[in-house]
């Protein structure tokens, strides 16, 4: 089992045929993922790496039953890209696109409630099941299957979390990117109830940062419904208020959104909060009794 | 992106939120001349800085006399406000906006901004204008009004008489009911059409005249959707920013200063703090934010040392970098051929890790550059720690 993703998701990638976009389905098709069309306006018949192009996302669908979506379309018609997929059928997508305007991140929000669709990030490395897919632009090399549950607002750190799992021998199960952007398609109180409902996962990692209240949130479920051990660290206790830190979503503003206060909160969830970046796999190791 | 007031105004003034008559003045002479047009009782010369506090540190002044106008501004103009928001240097005043004043009968809070949580642009409203609204929302939560738009249809009505009736205004003076609704769905357009990240009015009042006035105004700009308003980028003010978070923009990088001593420069945002945070575990403080980006190259590793090496206060240097995408081979060289165009005179930590990391690591070990190499997250940052002497 994983969550999300598997050996059988079915990945169309939009955008194909830019750098970006030929670059990464070509790594995640080498990876073994099944990355069975691209679409790109205009340029349907023409092939990336075998992989057929499509003028529409709905044609991708018709001719080759796709079901998940990966995006790299650039941030002024990204909005648009979602939407395209979500109509068409698609019912994972997965938007790795950086830049996307806030106002248009709130309209595709609300197009997109209540339908039977799942949008992951924008401004996120993807999602990625060890062995099985890897859907986004993540190094496959440095996950080893394994049995912790990853998920996290930030791209390089959870490199950094995951290169510590595997090299102390626990690795991942399913790896998940929400991105660092205020307004996003999943939080992290949708990702860990799949994570907990998963019979390989036995204990999550979750990596947050300052900004928002999605780990206040994630705190308060945690403490009614999770019982697998979580992990956590909170990037930006030296980050100043008023000031984003790179993500549009990391700015303590109004004095909230500290991490200091995410951390406190965390904790009295139950919920083991790492200080140092480097100890999170130990504190993995540890929670697990290993 | 943040705008001066005077800028903020002349959005309101254009998408029907009422303000009071004024200028941009940025020379007593030109004070003296509006003074003349303007023609009012009561002028205000007030500060343009984009921080807040600017009343209390005496950016605002206030005359019925309107000979004494070019003297106020003669003050003003050149001087150093130090607010809570300008951090102890202050901020040198250039520009200045004079307008008339106004019989305040009333004052109230109002703002506009995304709620993270629910994704909806939510208007947040209090009778209690003039004051902080950090300090009213922890003090008297009970003051503060929240109305959520519903992004799909936008501003309606009711949810004007939602926040009207809430705040009161029926008892305070019925006849601004409507046009108060009226200018809150503008102020709504302005927000949603011009990409704000923010749109306050603190305090917005209610004259004896008995009109609605925003009396002061605060509008910032989602960065991301600045691509679409040429109008709003002609806003951005240099003077305001700090002139190494220019420099880095131009290259593509994105730098934040800060005020320790050890300069960090690493790929991507999250690790970038983490690597902030663990130089302060380690008993050091780091100078700065500074995110190279996914795609790092040569040539912004060279323009992140330049920017890193101007800061007086960097006493040492922490290269993190995980490899993905990025090779750590590349970001090598590149550090490698920087340290001939830029002559590094700090200590230099260089941590790979990822893709390649290890011919990275060897490369430098060869280079004969005086730098320290390390595997470790936590090791390195103890090393560059040790090396400044802290």
């Amino acid at each position: 089992m994983s969550i999300l993703v598997s050996k059988n998701t079915r990945v169309v990638v939009q955008g194909i045929t830019g750098k970006e976009g030929s670059f990464h389905a070509t790594q995640c098709k080498a990876y073994g993922t099944k990355v069975i069309a691209g679409v790109t306006p205009g340029k349907a018949g023409q092939e990336v790496e075998g992989i057929p192009v499509f003028n529409t996302v709905a044609d991708a669908v018709k001719k080759t039953d796709c079901d998940t979506s990966l995006i790299f379309v650039p941030p002024p018609f990204c909005a648009d890209a979602i939407l395209e997929a979500a109509d068409a059928g698609i019912r994972l997508v997965i938007c790795i696109t950086e830049g996307i305007p806030v106002n248009d991140m709130v309209k595709v929000k609300r197009a997109l409630h209540g339908r039977d669709v799942r949008l992951i990030g924008p401004n996120c490395p993807g999602v990625i099941t060890v062995d099985e897919a890897k859907i986004g632009i993540m190094p496959g090399f440095i996950h080893k299957k394994g049995i912790v549950g990853v998920v996290s607002r930030s791209g390089t750190l959870t490199y950094e979390a995951v290169h510590q799992l595997s090299t102390l021998g626990l690795g991942e199960t399913t790896c998940v990117g929400i991105g660092g952007d205020p307004v996003n398609g999943t939080g992290f109180v949708d990702v860990l109830p799949l994570f907990e409902k998963d019979s390989e996962t036995q204990a999550i990692v979750m990596i947050g940062e300052i900004g928002g209240d999605a780990e206040e949130k994630a705190a308060e479920f945690i403490k009614k419904n999770v019982k697998k051990p979580v992990i956590s660290f909170i990037a930006g206790i030296t980050a100043p208020p008023g000031r984003r830190m790179g993500h549009a979503g990391a700015i303590i503003s109004g004095g909230k959104g500290t991490a200091a206060e995410k951390m406190k909160i965390l904790e009295a969830a139950g919920v083991t909060v790492v200080k140092n970046p480097a100890e999170i796999g130990h504190a993995v190791k540890k929670a697990l009794g290993r | 992106m943040n705008v001066h007031e005077f800028q903020a105004k002349s959005l309101f003034a254009h998408f029907g939120v009422p303000v009071p008559r004024g200028k941009e003045i940025t020379s007593p002479d030109a004070a003296t001349t509006w003074a003349n047009e303007l023609n009012t009782p009561v002028f205000v010369v007030k500060a343009q800085i984009h921080a807040g506090g600017r009343g209390k540190a005496g950016g605002v002044k206030i005359t019925k006399d309107k000979a004494a106008v070019a003297g106020l501004a003669k003050e003003l103009i050149g001087k150093t406000l130090v607010t809570h928001q300008t951090g102890p240097k202050g901020r040198q005043v250039h520009r200045l906006l004079m307008e008339e004043g106004a019989n305040i009968a009333k004052e109230l809070y109002l703002s506009i901004l995304v709620d993270r949580d629910t994704g909806w642009p939510t208007f947040i409203a209090s009778t209690e204008g003039g004051m902080e609204i950090e300090e009213v929302a922890a003090k008297t939560p009970e003051k503060i009004i929240k109305e959520a738009i519903d992004p799909a249809v936008g501003f309606q009505g009711y949810n004007g008489r939602n926040i009207a009736f809430a705040l009161g205004l029926q008892n305070i003076e019925p006849t601004v009911l409507n046009p108060f609704i009226k200018m809150l769905g503008n102020l709504y357009r302005l927000f949603m059409e011009k990409n704000c990240a923010l749109v306050e009015i603190n305090p917005l009042i209610i004259t004896k005249e008995k009109t609605v006035v925003a009396l002061d105004g605060k509008v910032s700009f989602d960065d991301n959707g600045l691509f679409k308003h040429e109008d709003v980028q002609k806003m951005r003010d240099l003077n305001e920013e700090e002139p190494l978070e220019i420099e880095a923009a131009a290259n593509n990088l994105n730098y934040v200063k800060l005020d320790g001593n050890i300069g960090c420069m690493v790929n991507g945002a999250g690790l970038a703090m983490a690597t902030m945070d663990v130089i302060k575990l380690a008993g050091s403080e780091p100078a700065n934010f500074l995110d190279v980006g996914g795609g790092a190259t040569k040539e912004t590793v060279a323009a992140g040392f330049r920017i890193l090496l101007k800061d007086p206060n960097v006493k040492g240097i922490f290269i993190n970098i995980f490899g993905g995408i990025v090779r750590c081979e590349r970001i090598a060289h590149g550090v490698i051929e920087a340290a001939k165009e830029v002559k590094i005179t700090v200590p230099l930590v260089v941590r790979l890790q990822g893709t390649n990391a290890e011919e990275g690591r060897k490369l430098l070990a060869e280079s004969g550059l005086k730098l320290d190499v390390a595997n470790d997250l936590w090791e390195a940052a103890q090393k560059i720690v040790k090396l400044t002497g802290k």
